[in-house]
């Protein structure tokens, strides 16, 4: 019943391609077929990332929640997270290299994108791996981190000795489910990079490469959030 | 426009063979629907069971060895639970989401179908994990379904110990699974609509489906969040939620974490969970009453604004769940006035049902009896919700029977009714055999009184201030004799309308061998889901072409048109006129 001679269906639908502002917007959603111009897994991720967005907006919500009304004290961030190198106490010292590499490898992510869509297939995999070692580094300094706060500071979940047992379980908690997604995205990372390199996408096209990207990029931003309201405040 | 042609790509759409990989790894949106539903009705009629023990209770006390408060107190955390998120949530979104949203929206299937079969067989795992709760020392969890702490976690409070960390457990697992689902039904209806389909086209099942699973994807991670958090707490003792405290005698580790914040963490999932399950109810019971009233949706536009409004006021009200908690009186102003507003759209979605229903054609099938049905229901519940918005009103009537009424008036029965109305009116495309009709009405007339006779006398004993979730009364004055012969017959009816359910599952189960073969378009409906060539619709719903869309959903009784309805798919040329004329649209499109 259905036959293809209704092409010149006037329904204002694919004729209008150069617009700009809100008027694109609105074209794009009054279209038919698809609201944004996009394969369907970036959409996807965007979706994704806005869901695990709010995961990480309500632990951090329930972070500040839990630092306001707790009656005991709390923690200063300066001697907790402070590095003594050579009888110097540096505070935030680990941290900020952290944070350092994590930015770098946002950025080795970005050019691995941008040489995707060239079709540099080499450089692709090997900006990856790039990306993926410093994730895994970022997680290795994470367990020494870990380490050094339960082994040397006595801190653990269920309490600490400098005051408000919720510093360490509420620490632990985040940054272990940040670092979760470190991990998984460092296996990510490594699984898209080798099928880069094997050609998989050859015919397909590099979205995926972007894709992987948006995860990464997100990643990050998050990690920022939780190095400000962790180490800063 | 690049990305299009996958839809149409149908060299990569290999139709499975043979029964595994068709019926049980199945990555069929179809398969994976109906998987889906099983599963759900089968924990719901757990949930059923589980009530009518609850009445039993309640109707004769002492009666009834076999169940001890402890046991009662599971009941009443399971029942919930189980309806509130393993039946409704799943049979709304995993059944009729799956069935229903590349079926009206024209795509062969979801966009990620293996995602798709990954995020069942996660929503079965979640089952398996609740249900074994029930074989575990201790039984499961007697929390209440809100599973507040701190007493959901400690000792004294039944299924403390293995119960409340199997239901934890299980809800993370249900969570994956909704949000494997949850991305491949937005992005397929974002992204995989077929040509012509446009947004203010799509059925207004679509669009409630669509926003509701919206909502959960951005209200389910407080539930985990707080579900992770008192695992933490359970297990390796941290006090997120616990503050200092004695119990039995003891004290106890904990010390300095907030009860509160896990009650705002919960409703702040809960509230639009109400919304998630209410959304795609609206949305069906729409085009229910538009196909069976021969009429077009009164208001399509502002309908589907609704729709959205109310799914975006549905994340400011939550704490209108949490009054008697204690608040800042502004908080409460803010959250009274917030619940208030809701109920605009929502009431003029009632409005817009009832003037769809005005000098319409209305033919009384079983899905349009149990769709009127669902306008009763849902206008009772709703209005006593605007009491209960209140936070002066509220506070007396709080965790009585009047709240027990008002939501399952609201939540309870009336998404059920729009679950009765959508299985009856989608079953002959879904088997492609017709279900028994007298059988139908029996079902609804028993199912739709019965329901006033459990809910009515409720709203009753909530005034007189019987309380909610106890075992018992004991030897409370201020409650009256009449109550308890109340209980008896609220308890008589539920045990009637519960064994009435066992109709209904003969009559899909019996009429799926010996119904009478249903043509492709029973309903005369205009959606695209009545025109696929194959009925039930075949792997990859549309043969060889996908269909083109030239109209919104609700033409029916086109002024001059032959046929009192014309479906999406129907081009204006190809209309058939009475005067032999050419149908030139009309406004509404």
């Amino acid at each position: 019943m259905t036959t293809d001679k209704q092409q010149d269906q006037p329904n204002q639908l694919s004729q209008v391609e150069q617009e700009s502002g809100m008027h694109s917007v609105v074209t794009d959603w009054a279209a038919d077929k698809e609201v944004f111009n996009m394969p369907w897994g970036k959409l996807m991720m965007w979706i994704f990332l806005l869901s695990d967005t709010f995961i990480f907006s309500i632990f951090l919500t329930s972070y500040m929640n839990v630092r306001m009304t707790t009656t005991a004290s709390w923690p200063s961030s300066s001697e907790v997270f402070a590095l003594t190198i050579a009888g110097h106490h540096i505070p935030l010292l680990l941290i900020a290299i952290m944070t350092f590499i994590l930015i770098t490898s946002s950025g080795t992510m970005a050019m691995a994108v941008n040489f995707a869509y060239r079709g540099d297939k080499s450089k692709t995999f090997w900006l990856m791996l790039a990306t993926a070692l410093l994730g895994a580094s970022f997680v290795g300094m994470q367990a020494f981190e870990w380490t050094k706060l339960i082994v040397d500071e006595g801190i653990r979940p269920w309490g600490n000795p400098m005051g408000a047992p919720q510093f360490g379980s509420i620490f632990f908690m985040i940054t272990g489910f940040h670092g979760l997604h470190v991990s998984c995205g460092v296996i990510y990372l490594a699984i898209i990079a080798n099928k880069v390199r094997k050609g998989d996408y050859d015919k397909k096209g590099f979205h995926i490469v972007e894709i992987t990207g948006l995860y990464w990029h997100f990643v990050d931003l998050v990690w920022v959030f939780i190095f400000a309201f962790f180490y800063l405040w | 426009m690049t990305h299009v042609a996958i839809a149409d790509q149908i060299e990569e759409d290999h139709e499975p063979t043979g029964f595994v990989r068709k019926y049980i790894w199945s990555q069929d949106h179809k398969v994976i629907a109906i998987q889906y539903a099983i599963t759900a009705i089968f924990v719901g009629l757990i949930a059923l069971v589980l009530s009518g023990m609850m009445r039993l209770q309640l109707g004769f006390p002492d009666s009834f060895s076999f169940i001890d408060p402890s046991s009662y107190l599971q009941f009443v955390t399971m029942h919930g639970m189980i309806m509130v998120i393993y039946l409704l949530t799943a049979l709304l979104l995993g059944g009729f989401g799956n069935y229903l949203i590349p079926l009206m929206v024209g795509a062969r299937d979801m966009v990620f179908p293996y995602l798709n079969m990954l995020s069942y067989w996660t929503y079965l795992l979640a089952v398996i994990v609740l249900v074994s709760s029930f074989f575990v020392t201790g039984g499961p969890t007697g929390a209440g379904w809100t599973l507040y702490p701190p007493q959901a976690i400690l000792q004294g409070t039944p299924g403390a110990g293995k119960g409340i960390i199997l239901m934890l457990v299980s809800l993370a697992i249900f969570i994956v699974a909704f949000t494997m689902g949850g991305l491949n039904y937005v992005t397929t209806v974002l992204q995989a609509r077929t040509r012509g389909m446009t947004l203010m086209r799509m059925p207004l099942t679509i669009w409630g489906i669509f926003i509701a699973t919206i909502l959960g994807l951005l209200a389910f991670p407080a539930l985990l969040v707080s579900a992770i958090m008192m695992l933490f707490d359970k297990l390796l003792g941290t006090s997120f939620f616990m503050p200092a405290i004695v119990s039995l005698g003891e004290s106890l580790e904990f010390s300095g974490g907030s009860p509160i914040l896990f009650q705002h963490l919960f409703w702040f999932f809960g509230h639009p969970e109400v919304y998630i399950v209410a959304l795609p109810a609206f949305g069906m019971v729409s085009d229910v009453i538009a196909t069976h009233a021969r009429k077009n949706i009164f208001g399509y536009r502002m309908m589907v604004w609704a729709i959205v409004a109310i799914g975006g006021l549905s994340f400011v009200v939550w704490a209108h769940h949490m009054y008697v908690s204690g608040m800042n009186p502004y908080f409460g102003f803010f959250f009274a006035t917030t619940t208030l507003i809701i109920a605009v759209p929502t009431a003029l979605k009632v409005y817009n049902w009832v003037l769809t229903l005005w000098k319409g054609n209305i033919h009384l099938t079983v899905p349009m009896l149990f769709a009127i049905g669902f306008i009763f229901t849902f206008t009772h519940g709703g209005l006593t919700g605007l009491w209960l918005g209140n936070v002066v009103v509220d506070l007396p009537l709080s965790d009585t029977y009047f709240v027990v009424a008002h939501f399952h008036m609201v939540m309870g029965v009336s998404p059920v009714m729009v679950l009765f109305a959508a299985i009856y009116h989608w079953y002959p495309k879904i088997t492609g055999r017709y279900f028994h009709n007298g059988l139908g009405k029996w079902h609804f007339w028993l199912t739709f009184l019965g329901t006033y006779a459990i809910y009515l006398p409720m709203h009753y004993l909530g005034f007189l201030g019987v309380p909610r979730r106890y075992f018992a009364m004991g030897d409370s004055n201020f409650i009256p004799e009449s109550a308890y012969s109340l209980n008896a017959s609220i308890s008589v009816s539920a045990i009637i309308v519960g064994v009435v359910q066992l109709i209904f599952l003969f009559n899909i189960i019996y009429s799926l061998k010996y119904g009478k073969k249903a043509p492709a378009n029973p309903w005369g409906a205009t959606s695209l889901e009545w025109q696929t060539p194959d009925t039930p619709p075949r792997h990859g719903n549309w043969g060889k072409t996908l269909p083109v869309v030239h109209r919104w959903a609700y033409d029916f009784s086109v002024p001059g048109a032959k046929q009192d309805f014309i479906p999406q798919s129907v081009a204006n040329e190809d209309v058939e006129m009475n005067d032999g004329s050419t149908f030139t649209g009309h406004k509404e499109d």
